[in-house]
Order: C-alpha cells, then structure tokens, then sequence
C-alpha cells in the first residue's frame, strides 16, 4: 500500500511538471527577455505581441483540430494566401487605380469576408473527403490541396486586368477590422486580438462542450474504437477539415484587412508555424491530445522569440535556430510523458 | 559416447505474472530429430513456456539445458544463436522486399574489401536457391514476399529458421491458416527436418494432426505439467480427458436468469471471404446468455463483428424482435440496441489516453444534448461516473486516463460504456481474456445480473470452463461452419471439442 502511495505522488509531480511545461517556458521566456532589458515589459509590446499572434493563432487553431484527429494539415498557409486574395480583390477602394475588378460595385464588406470563408471551408471540405472518404493519408491529401490551392490562386491573381499585380487600395471599412482598436491610446485593444479571442472561445467551446469535440479526441486516440463505438468517422473528420478550412479562411482575411493588400504568396508555410505552435502547445502528432489553452500558449511562445530577441537585438537567425530546438525538445518531451505510462 | 537422449531440456520452469502463477515447475524434455506436441488449453501456459524458451520473457526459477550445456537466453538473438528458432503464429515478414532479403536481412552477404561493402545479390540468390533445394521448396528468391500466399510464407520462415542452423524449431498452431494440401507440403518438410535431427516443438489444437504428426506429447493445464506421453500410446478422447480434468465449482456465479421469447433471429448468414463463416443460423432468447465456443481459426469474431456491422453479409438474414433488419455499420447497430465488446480490447476498445469518464460516455453522446450544439457535460459526466461506480471499477477518480487501470477494470469500463446505451442485446469476444482470475468473478456476476435483467448475451469463449458456467446453450463453430448447439447445463467439455474439431 505504501508503496502505491509513493508511485502515486512520483507520479502526480510528473504530471503536474509535464502538464504545466509550456507555462513554465513562456514564463521563463519573459523572465529572461526582461532582465536583459526591463523596458520590455510595457503595453505597448504586450499589445504587438497579441496582434502578431492574433491571426497566427486563428490558424493553430484550424490546424489543432486536425492535429488532434491524429492527421496533419499542409495546406492551411495555401488556403490562407487564397481567401486573402479573395478577400481583398474584391474589397478595393473605388477611386483606386489598379482595381483587380474595375467594374465591380460596392459591396457590402461582410459579402466578400463570407465568400472567403466559405472558400476556405470549401477546401477543407475536399481535405476532409479526400482523407474520410478515398483513404489517403492526410499527409498527402493536404499536400495535395496545398499545391493545387497554390495554383488556383495564382491563375484567379494572373487574371486581366490584374496580371499577378499585388492587390492594394483596401477599403477603409475592410482594414479597419485588422488595424481598428477599441478604446484611446494607452490602453486600446485592438479588434483583431478580440476577433482572435472570441474564435479561440468558440472553439474551445467546441473542444470541450460538444460532440464534435469529444468525437475528435476519441478519433485521435484510437479511430479503430472510434468505429466500434458507432461514430461515424468519415463524417465527423469531414467536418472537422471543413471547419479548420473555415478558420483558415478567415485567418487570410484578416491577414488581408492587417496588412492593407495581398499576394498569391500570402500565408506560404503558415502550415508550419502553426504545426509547430501546436507541437509546442502539447498537442499530441500521434493524436487524442490537446487543449485550446495550450495551442495560444504555444503561439505566444514563437511570437514572444520572434519579437523578444528582436527586441533586445539577436539575430534572426539565431531566433530560428533556437524555435527549431524548442519544436524537436518538445515532441521529444512529449514522447517521453507517454512512452513512459505505456 | 553414446548419444544424448534429450537436446533440449526445460527444468521445473515457474513464471509469474502479477496476480497469475503461469507456469508452475514445467518441464519440458525433447528428443533430437522428433515432433514434440505441446498442448492444453487456451491459458493453460503452452506459450508462455515456449516464450521463456525463445528469451521472450525471463524465467522465476529453473534451468534450460541445451545438448547438455546450461543455458541463459536473455532475447530471442540468444535463442537464434544457440540455434532455437520460433515460427509465429501470426507471421511477419517485410511484404515490399523479395523473398531472400527476407531470409537474410539483418546478414547479408557482402562484397568488395574494406570499408567498401556492397550487398552481394548474385551470392543472396545462389544461398537461398540452395536452402530452398535442401527442403523441396519452390519459390523464386527474387519474388515480392507480399504477393504471396501464407502458406508460402510460412516455407520462407521455416527455412530462414534452418539458415539459422536451427536445432529446435518452434511451431505455435502452424497449420492454423492453411488449406489441406498445404498442411501436406508443411509435414513433408517437418519430416525432412526430423531426418537432420531437427527436434520441432509442435502447438496445436488440432488433434488428428498431432495424432499423424508427432513422436512425444506434453499436457498442460493451469501452468502444471500432467505429463509426457509418446503420441501412439494416446487418443483423441485421452487427450482430452488429460486436458479437461478439473472440477467447475464456484467458479462461477449462479444462474438465476429465465431465457424468454426469441429476440435476434439469425439465418443463413454468410461472408463475403471464402474462408470466413458461412451459412449460420441460430436464436437468441431474451435473457439468455448464449455461448459461443471453436479453436482458433474457427471466425467466431468474424461473425459477431459482422451481427455488429464492422464486416459484410452477402447472403442471409437477420430479424430482430420478427422484424428484418440490415445492419451495415455500428451506429446501425448501436440504434438497434446492440452492444459489442471486442476482443482486442487496447486495439478496438479503450482511448488511452483519455479519462475514465471519457470513455465511458464516448458511445452514449447523442442522449446529452442541449441547446445548439452544447452538451450536458455536467450530466454526462454524473451518468458515467455512477456506471463506472455501479460496475466496481477501481480507479483513484474518473478523470484518471484509462491507460493507467489493470485489465479487468479497462474491460469495466468499456462494460460502463456500453452499459449507458442501454442495449438488449451484448455481443461480448472472449469478456475476460488477459484479466486476472478475481476480476474475472466480478465480470461473470455482472454479465449474469445483465441476463437476470432480460438483457440477451452472446459470448465467444475460448475458455471451456468459461462457456460451460456461463451459458444457457452454446453453439460451436469449426472452421466458419456451425458444427452445433448444445445446452450448457448438460454439455461437457469432450463433447464441445470434438464439435469444435469437427472441420
């Protein structure tokens, strides 16, 4: 009996160790940055930093679902130079020069962000029924999308009078969602941070109050008792590919609105960002596992390398050095926490 | 010096697993150049001996002396190495790789000097030519081992085991996959290999095959020797007698269920692969527990699976309560109250690393519906923590992951999980397989008090003492045919071998 105890409590320190990890570096992280130079503790990089992190995040998310069904997603930054140029193209002030659709009337700014998204949930819909329905692996499937998405958006970017042209002259009503904040000087906060918060709600929500959700974790954690336990699996991956589409649809849109303008070259490798935040976040690559909390601190995390060693001037390049070992440490810690209980 | 009676000799071999006293002092002698049968009943420790022989797992006490030399075999390179080869039951070769890279990987012949080595092919191809003359065997080395059949298989793994310069060769159920003519050529070879002074240690159930086949015979039951006997001393029926042999009281809990009208009516039922189950028909009453017994190979599961919708009918029907029905997935089955715990319960069954409670609601979500897309979370949790509870599952908290609870407790909560659904009838594959004899009680009592309640139960057993305390009837199958149903009270264990041997 006492030695059960003793396992026990090794056991609990372990876990309370591996689950709060990712806590204990973002902490670590700010720690450090700080002490090099204090004045990085401010407002001002706190609210650049949540705005860097806000479409980034909108992504992760997309890709935790997938992740989480024990697939992956390489065509998510595809989708998201996709919709962004859908988004912007038909979104251009009506006294600009080069409009990619001269003629085209106002619209209302809510048609074009839907016509977006739906294009993005389309494509996670083809992701969705290639992997369910024809069996490849998601690997593949993905890969394929991201390639053909590519390619799409370049001929609909090479389209007259456009002529792959980078699509400036945005509305004002259509950037103001990705620059516009609530509130006067010091302590605004930016609609984008609350666009992000509010999805990074609705799913959460979604992870953890609905079918759709407690299906995705048992697909993840094992598809075989997945079916015989009489959930239709091909339907509810389809779903869930729809859905992270959606997000990344939405993701282009608001990266189109932020920066002003869009390319065909708009999210390239985003996918691996957000794999990476994800990884970082404790979501598990074997599936079953992951929290929505965790995927934000995952983002945060690279965000706050990206910005924080920039602030107190390192390298670029030795910001990639240091994400890469931070990404392998963590699945390896994570291999680790599982192999261990096996 | 005269010749050495025995080249291999396991002495007073014990193994315990937590909670399980496995094997208990065996010993095992063979003679060079025979066929030594090793049988028993499922459970009845014949693997795991021959694991403790092949360094699978280590030994509690006792010796393995090989040709009279003391041996330690830590890992199956051991084994290999003192020239102790094992054929699988389940075989696993390298499917895209030809046929001699399977038989020399891990050692293949090179060429060239120094640090500059290459494969060399044309050697790999002479040796294995060679190998396959020695034994009468025809398949081109350079064939893709995935294009062929089992059987085929099965001659590759036999000579790599004599390119090992095997002594003794290990054959757990052999013959288990193959077709007659194919057990023909595999004897023909097992001959052959006799002559070289090969000894072959023989498991099977089947008994006419050990009857042809084998030179001495080994009994085994409950982890105890009975004893050795040369094969044209025995018959079937001794054989059996030897296996059986054990009283059944209080083993199981009492039968206080009433079997009533007739709820599933199966008739004709057939698959779509050839080998599979064809042509079953039976009843299931309401409240009956109906057993289902057969060796390995006998597509017990193949049938259940296919009530259940995981696997396709072609021919036959099924009626439930008079009405017919087609069940072609789970959620078919589930909306008609059917229920099926698998056999591989890690495989098929749990979510490892999700909690307890998790699990236990995974199959019932649709009834915790609120407004929009929300669910009762708080509800849901309440119903599969008091099922969990209901059924005894020992866990510190549901929120604990299922990974970390024993076997009896995990088969708990996949009982919980169907349980919650409400079904009328449980589709249960060998309940208590890997579970520890205690557990075992616990599970019995609940699938008794289920039958007390009305609930209909079919059960596949392997266990003869299993499915002959619990069922009210039991049917048995051989090799996908229906070869009988028999009343539990009155059955005996004689009786449902043979029927189970039958094909």
């Amino acid at each position: 009996m006492l030695n059960t105890n003793k396992i026990n409590t090794g056991r609990r320190f372990q876990g309370f160790a591996s689950q709060y990890a990712i806590y204990i570096v973002l902490v670590l992280l700010i720690i450090g940055i700080t002490i090099y130079n204090p004045s990085f503790l401010s407002v001002n990089s706190l609210r650049d930093i949540l705005i860097q992190s806000s479409t980034r995040a909108i992504i992760a998310l997309g890709v935790a679902f997938i992740l989480i069904t024990a697939g992956t997603d390489l065509s998510a930054g595809r989708i998201v130079g996709l919709t962004a140029v859908i988004s912007a193209s038909m979104l251009q002030s009506s006294d600009y020069a080069a409009r990619f659709f001269p003629n085209l009337p106002h619209l209302h700014v809510l048609l074009p962000i839907a016509l977006a998204i739906l294009a993005g949930l389309l494509c996670g819909l083809v992701n969705g029924l290639v992997v369910s329905k024809l069996n490849v692996p998601p690997f593949i499937a993905t890969l394929g999308t991201m390639v053909a998405v590519y390619g799409l958006n370049s001929l609909y970017f090479d389209m007259e009078p456009n002529n792959s042209q980078p699509i400036g002259g945005l509305r004002k009503d259509f950037t103001a969602i990705g620059t516009g904040y609530i509130g006067e000087g010091q302590y605004s906060v930016p609609y984008i941070v609350l666009i992000a918060i509010f999805v990074a709600f609705i799913v959460w929500v979604i992870f953890t109050k609905t079918k759709l959700g407690k299906y995705m974790y048992a697909i993840g954690g094992n598809i075989q008792a997945a079916k015989v336990s009489g959930i239709n699996v091909a339907k509810y991956l389809i779903y869930i590919y729809a859905i992270a589409g959606a997000l990344y649809g939405l993701a282009g849109v608001l990266e189109a609105s932020r920066t002003g303008g869009a390319t065909n070259n708009y999210g390239n490798m985003y996918e691996l960002d957000a794999i990476a935040a994800c990884v970082v976040g404790g979501v598990s690559t074997t599936g079953g596992i992951g929290t929505v909390p965790g995927v934000m601190v995952g983002v945060l995390i690279f965000t706050i390398i990206n910005y924080g060693l920039t602030f107190i001037g390192i390298s670029p390049y030795w910001q990639l050095i240091i994400k890469g070992l931070i990404i392998v440490a963590a699945v390896a810690f994570d291999m680790r926490k599982y192999a261990a209980k096996k | 010096m005269a010749e050495r009676e025995f080249l291999l000799e396991m002495n007073r071999i014990s193994k315990e697993f937590p909670g399980v006293k496995a094997l208990d002092g065996v010993t095992l002698q063979v003679r060079p150049g025979t066929v030594h049968a090793l049988m028993g009943e499922n459970g009845a420790g014949k693997s795991t001996l021959m694991k403790c022989l092949y360094g699978i797992y280590s030994t509690d006490a006792g010796d393995i002396v090989l040709d009279g030399n003391k041996v330690q075999i830590n890992n199956s390179k051991d084994a290999l190495n003192l020239g102790i080869s094992m054929i699988h039951q389940e075989l696993h070769p390298v499917p895209f790789r030809n046929v001699m890279e399977n038989i020399w990987l891990g050692r293949f012949p090179t060429k060239g000097a120094g640090f500059i080595r290459f494969i060399d092919h044309k050697k790999m191809y002479r040796d294995t030519k060679e190998l396959f003359k020695q034994l009468d065997i025809d398949i081109e080395p350079d064939v893709m081992v995935g294009k062929l059949s089992v059987s085929k298989i099965q001659s590759i793994e036999i000579a790599k085991a004599v390119s090992f310069h095997a002594r003794v060769i290990i054959m757990d159920e052999p013959t288990s996959s193959l077709t007659g003519v194919e057990v023909e050529h595999l004897f023909r070879i097992i001959r052959d290999l006799k002559k070289r002074g090969v000894a072959i240690i023989y498991i099977s159930h089947k008994m006419e095959e050990i009857l042809r086949i084998s030179d001495d015979v080994t009994i085994m039951r409950d982890g105890s020797k009975i004893g050795t006997w040369p094969a044209s001393e025995l018959t079937t029926d001794m054989i059996i007698a030897k296996m059986v042999g054990r009283d059944l009281t209080h083993r199981f809990p009492e039968k206080e269920n009433v079997p009533g009208d007739v709820i599933l009516k199966v008739e004709g039922v057939t698959s779509p692969i050839p080998k599979s189950f064809k042509d079953i028909s039976f009843e299931l009453r309401k409240g009956e527990i109906l057993g289902i017994g057969g060796l390995v190979g006998a597509q017990r599961t193949e049938l259940i699976e296919a009530l259940f919708g995981l696997r396709d009918i072609v021919s036959g029907s099924i009626s439930l309560n008079g009405r017919p029905v087609k069940i072609k997935s789970p959620e078919d089955a589930k909306r008609l109250g059917m229920a099926l715990l698998t056999e591989e319960r890690r495989v098929t069954g749990i979510f490892s690393v999700l909690p307890v409670h998790e699990n236990a609601a995974i199959a019932n979500l649709g009834k915790y519906r609120k407004a929009l897309f929300l669910l009762d979370g708080k509800r849901k949790k309440q119903e599969a923590d008091h099922m969990v509870e209901k059924l005894r599952t020992k866990t510190p908290t549901t929120r604990a992951l299922i990974m970390n609870l024993s076997g009896g407790n995990q088969q708990k909560v996949l009982l919980a999980r169907w349980l919650l659904t409400e079904p009328e009838i449980l589709l249960l594959d060998e309940p208590t397989r890997g579970i520890d004899v205690g557990a075992k009680f616990e599970i019995y009592t609940i699938i008794k008090d289920l039958a007390k309640q009305g609930k209909s139960i079919i059960m596949i057993s392997s266990e003869m003492p299993e499915l002959l305390g619990m069922s009210d009837r039991i049917m048995v199958m051989s090799e996908g045919r229906l070869t009988g149903i028999v009343d539990g009270s009155s059955a005996t264990e004689e009786e449902i071998m043979r029927l189970a041997a039958q094909h």
